[in-house]
């Protein structure tokens, strides 16, 4: 051994000696943090193998393409609420996609942050995005079910799907604005300043150049928006979506959706319906996973690295 | 298509004031006028330009005037407001919102700041090249086809990238691919792009701020060949903290500095504008003689 | 050469973009029109809920059974704030030292390998419906917690408010570890440079100075909890209890909104006017809950950015 690696490694241990004590309590410590991680991981195992275990039984063509029953349990289905579901995400899309963008442009590329409005407004969007879910059932009940403003003229009084898709929409509309204005403001202004310097004008600059550059980060707000939305109970509860409705959805009819599905299947007595509810979760959960990952895969194929 | 001219219009705003009235003593000197031996044409005229962000001022008391077919250079310590000025010469400080810009900025007689004047406008005649090349996320060929586009032009693309691309003399290492992302080109490449589709839009005047800061020596090279070029067709103003790039292509310099006001503030300043030449061997100003023989600053 | 036009000579443009600038603003209206509608209806049915039923009743009052008829009927709506503050207390306990320790974990000690596995899985388990929570709570969990020896009823606050916290814990943890990340790199190195052990750095140094955005997660997450409501409603049971005992019935006022509006109720009756008594008071408490949290984040931003 030569002699300054050896007298790197007498080096070493003089440090390593001379830090003992403190090196237990840091052990220690970064074993409790690891240790909270591990819970949290735990919960989440256990709830998956519950569910699968409980569930995969269910599972079958059958299940997907049949219609609920609380008699003949053996041969339930959950088609309308599928379909329910499906609807309401493409409806809540329909509403979120062009209002929270256009708000979040409006935020990040016109408003004059030194003035009060919208100073206000921008609370007033971070407040919304924490007030309880079930409130928005109460307003969607309120305003929309019950209420003064008729939508298209579709059944006022009646708990319809527009209905609450109006209210799904309305409870992740904060999402969508403050992850489009986060996207929004990923695009370096040198790009406005570039496009704005060749005689653009600022909507030509915004068209063509800035929501291009955050399309990915948009589209990424939305989809989570969108599985925030298909996986709330309480609203639609509120706003009256039928559990076991025996027929397919309309927009201006009486709805069911998954989650109202799954809440009325817990509570039923008969042990059958636990099993029924498991395997209407997994469903719900195998269409979150599949839009969590088309969010993946959008953010990697597509994200521009300035 | 082409602009659309309404005649009512196309007459140059009456000016108030005569720009050529002599300036008050307390500017006399920075306004000292160059002695070109031919009389040029003057594209811009400013007085007493002053630009204030919020509270604070910037830079004040800017007087001179760009002759058009020149490359006249800003130079300066940092903070001396050079790239702030250059900014109000195409109104690109109307992007922060907290930007006053004061006094007089004449293009051909037209105040920039007037009350019925398009910034939009402006921007396309007056074409600008920043510090870092920006090329959009796209490829060569929409990078410089994106101008002509929103300006509506629709047949003869084509014709219009080569032309700018030979101009910004990128065409013959561009031309194989140039549906590929400029991305993928070199800073100096970029920052050449960058000219070219600034001269698509067929400008009269490029500012170019600090255009090679970011570049290496042959690029910078490059890029200085290019504005010698260049000048034949259009006015050139351009921002620079190296000082013999000043020397090497310009005609004329702007030299600023930092003042400190009566109340401590520090505060941007025009020293002196001559002929380029004169600047960096006989200046008016000791302060700039300090400056160029690389005693302060 | 001829001077170029610069004057507003295409004004169709110009119109154009204002139009656009407009319909970008009135977008930008809907969110206030979400809270004034929220406000509006609120307050108008609350208004005459309490035309009805005395303001002290209400809040004073110790006996919630609303649904009942004639003499048994009452309003006080204590059992019901009770149960939801215990309940959030209970979740806290849970999501406090978890939420936080997955936090600094992540911020602090994970190296980027680690930190690209379980970062996804923390937002794994944000993006869980709460349903399925209280499918969990009433399946597994409580039965789980009967085995190991809790007396339980089968609806009871304990196995609810130990899920609740599970369900709170990524809000805290991804708030906190934002905050714990914004502190600049040059304070650690400062304190190194000290001598200091990373424990040390960690709980004496980086944690104080994230101390407002680590707050503002807590309070984020004191929110999420006390608004809950179908994981109460499935697995904690329909009546609320002025009592500290968990193994019984525990309601929240989230819970008792959707449970309310669930059984067939007509409109206008007292009955009807509770779900919005009871809205309108949770609306101000997380109201109140989350400008404390925007405060704090700000406060935070503004310190590092």
């Amino acid at each position: 051994m030569s002699a300054i690696a050896a007298e790197k490694k007498l080096a070493r241990r003089t440090v390593e000696r001379g830090s003992n004590g403190e090196r237990t309590k840091d052990l220690l410590f970064r074993s409790a943090l690891l240790l909270c991680l591990l819970v949290a991981v735990a919960f989440l195992g256990a709830l998956a193998v519950t569910t699968l275990s409980d569930g995969v039984g269910r599972l079958s063509g059958e299940f997907l393409t049949g219609e609920p029953s609380r008699l003949r349990t053996d041969s339930f289905g959950i088609r309308p609420a599928l379909i329910g579901t499906l609807y309401l995400m493409v409806l809540v899309a329909a509403f979120i996609v062009p209002v929270g963008v256009a708000s979040a442009i409006y935020l990040e590329e016109y408003a004059d942050g030194t003035k009060w409005w919208n100073r206000a407004i921008e609370t007033n969007i971070q407040n919304l995005a924490s007030v309880p879910s079930v409130v928005y059932g109460i307003l969607g009940l309120a305003f929309i079910v019950r209420g003064p403003v008729d939508i298209f003229g579709l059944g006022v009084g009646q708990p319809t799907l527009l209905a609450g898709a109006l209210t799904l929409g309305l409870l992740v509309l904060p999402v969508v604005i403050i992850v489009s204005r986060e996207a929004i403001r990923a695009v370096p202004p040198s790009i406005r300043e570039g496009s704005l310097a060749l005689g653009a004008t600022q909507w030509q600059t915004i068209w063509k150049q800035t929501l291009p550059g955050a399309l990915p980060g948009i589209a990424t707000g939305v989809i989570l928006a969108l599985s925030r939305a298909i996986g709330e109970t309480a609203p639609l509860i509120l706003v009256g979506a039928v559990a076991n409705l025996r027929f397919n959805p309309e927009i201006d009819g009486p709805f069911s959706a998954l989650p109202a599905l799954i809440l009325s299947a817990v509570g039923e007595p008969k042990p059958e319906f636990q099993s029924i509810a498991a395997a209407a979760i997994i469903v719900l959960l195998v269409i979150l996973l599949l839009m969590n990952s088309v969010a993946i895969l959008l953010r990697n194929r597509y994200e521009t690295k300035w | 298509m082409s602009t659309p001219h309404d005649p009512s219009q196309t007459t140059p705003v009456a000016d108030p004031t005569d720009p050529r009235t002599p300036a008050p003593a307390s500017v006399r000197l920075a306004a000292a006028p160059a002695a070109a031996a031919a009389p040029k044409e003057m594209a811009y005229r400013l007085k007493d330009v002053e630009v204030h962000y919020g509270d604070v001022k910037a830079v004040q008391g800017v007087t001179f005037d760009l002759a058009q077919n020149e490359i006249t250079a800003f130079i300066g310590p940092s903070g001396c407001g050079k790239s702030t000025l250059i900014r109000c010469l195409n109104r690109m400080n109307d992007l922060v919102p907290s930007a006053r810009v004061g006094g007089q900025v004449l293009y051909h007689g037209q105040d920039l700041y007037g009350d019925d004047i398009d910034a939009v406008q402006v921007r396309k005649v007056i074409g600008m090249v920043f510090q870092k090349p920006n090329p959009f996320p796209k490829s060569i060929y929409d990078n410089i086809a994106f101008g002509p586009r929103v300006l509506g032009r629709k047949k003869g693309m084509d014709e219009i990238v080569e032309t700018a691309l030979r101009r910004a003399s990128l065409w013959d290492e561009v031309k194989d691919r140039l549906k590929t992302n400029a991305f993928g080109m070199s800073g100096g490449q970029q920052q050449r792009l960058c000219i070219a589709r600034a001269l698509a839009v067929e400008p009269d005047v490029i500012l170019m701020d600090e255009p090679c800061s970011a570049l290496d020596p042959i690029s910078t090279a490059a890029i200085e060949d290019l504005m010698l070029e260049l000048k034949e067709r259009y006015t050139i103003a351009i921002v620079t903290h190296n000082m013999q790039q000043a020397a090497r292509v310009s005609d004329r310099t702007a030299f600023f500095t930092v003042a400190k006001s009566d109340d401590g503030k520090r505060i941007g300043e025009l020293v002196e504008f001559n002929p380029t030449e004169k600047v960096f061997s006989n200046p008016d100003d000791e302060r700039t003689e300090q400056y160029v023989t690389g005693k302060f600053g | 050469m001829s001077a170029p036009t610069l004057t507003k000579a295409r004004t169709g443009r110009s119109v154009g973009e204002q139009a656009i600038r407009g319909l970008l603003a009135l977008a930008a209206l809907v969110s206030v029109l979400t809270t004034t509608g929220i406000v509006v209806t609120l307050l108008e049915e609350a208004v005459s809920f309490f035309r009805e039923v005395p303001f002290g009743d209400f809040f004073f009052g110790t006996k919630w059974t609303p649904l009942a008829g004639g003499e048994s009927q009452s309003f006080g709506v204590l059992p019901l704030i009770f149960s939801t503050l215990y309940l959030t207390f209970i979740g806290l306990l849970v999501a406090i030292p978890v939420g936080l320790g997955v936090g600094i974990y992540l911020a602090e000690y994970a190296s980027p390998r680690v930190r690209r596995v379980f970062k996804p899985v923390v937002e794994l388990l944000a993006g869980i419906p709460t349903i399925v929570f209280g499918f969990f709570a009433l399946t597994f969990f409580t039965p789980l917690l009967g085995d190991l020896g809790f007396e339980l009823r089968i609806f009871n606050g304990l196995s609810a408010g130990i899920i609740l916290g599970i369900l709170v814990v990524p809000t805290i943890a991804s708030v906190s570890e934002d905050a714990l990340s914004s502190v600049p790199q040059s304070l650690r190195e400062g304190a190194f440079g000290l001598g200091a052990a990373k424990w040390q750095v960690v709980v004496r140094v980086v944690f104080p100075a994230a101390l407002s955005g680590v707050v503002a997660g807590l309070v984020l997450g004191a929110s999420r909890a006390i608004g809950e409501t179908v994981l109460i409603l499935v697995a904690a049971g329909n009546s609320p209890n002025l009592s500290a005992n968990l193994g019984i019935e525990h309601q929240n006022m989230a819970a008792f909104i959707a449970n309310t509006a669930r059984a067939d109720i007509s409109a206008g009756s007292v009955a009807y006017g509770t779900i919005f008594a009871v809205g309108a008071t949770l609306f101000v408490i997380t109201f109140v809950l989350n400008l404390f949290a925007i405060r704090f984040v700000r406060r935070y931003r503004q310190v590092y950015e």
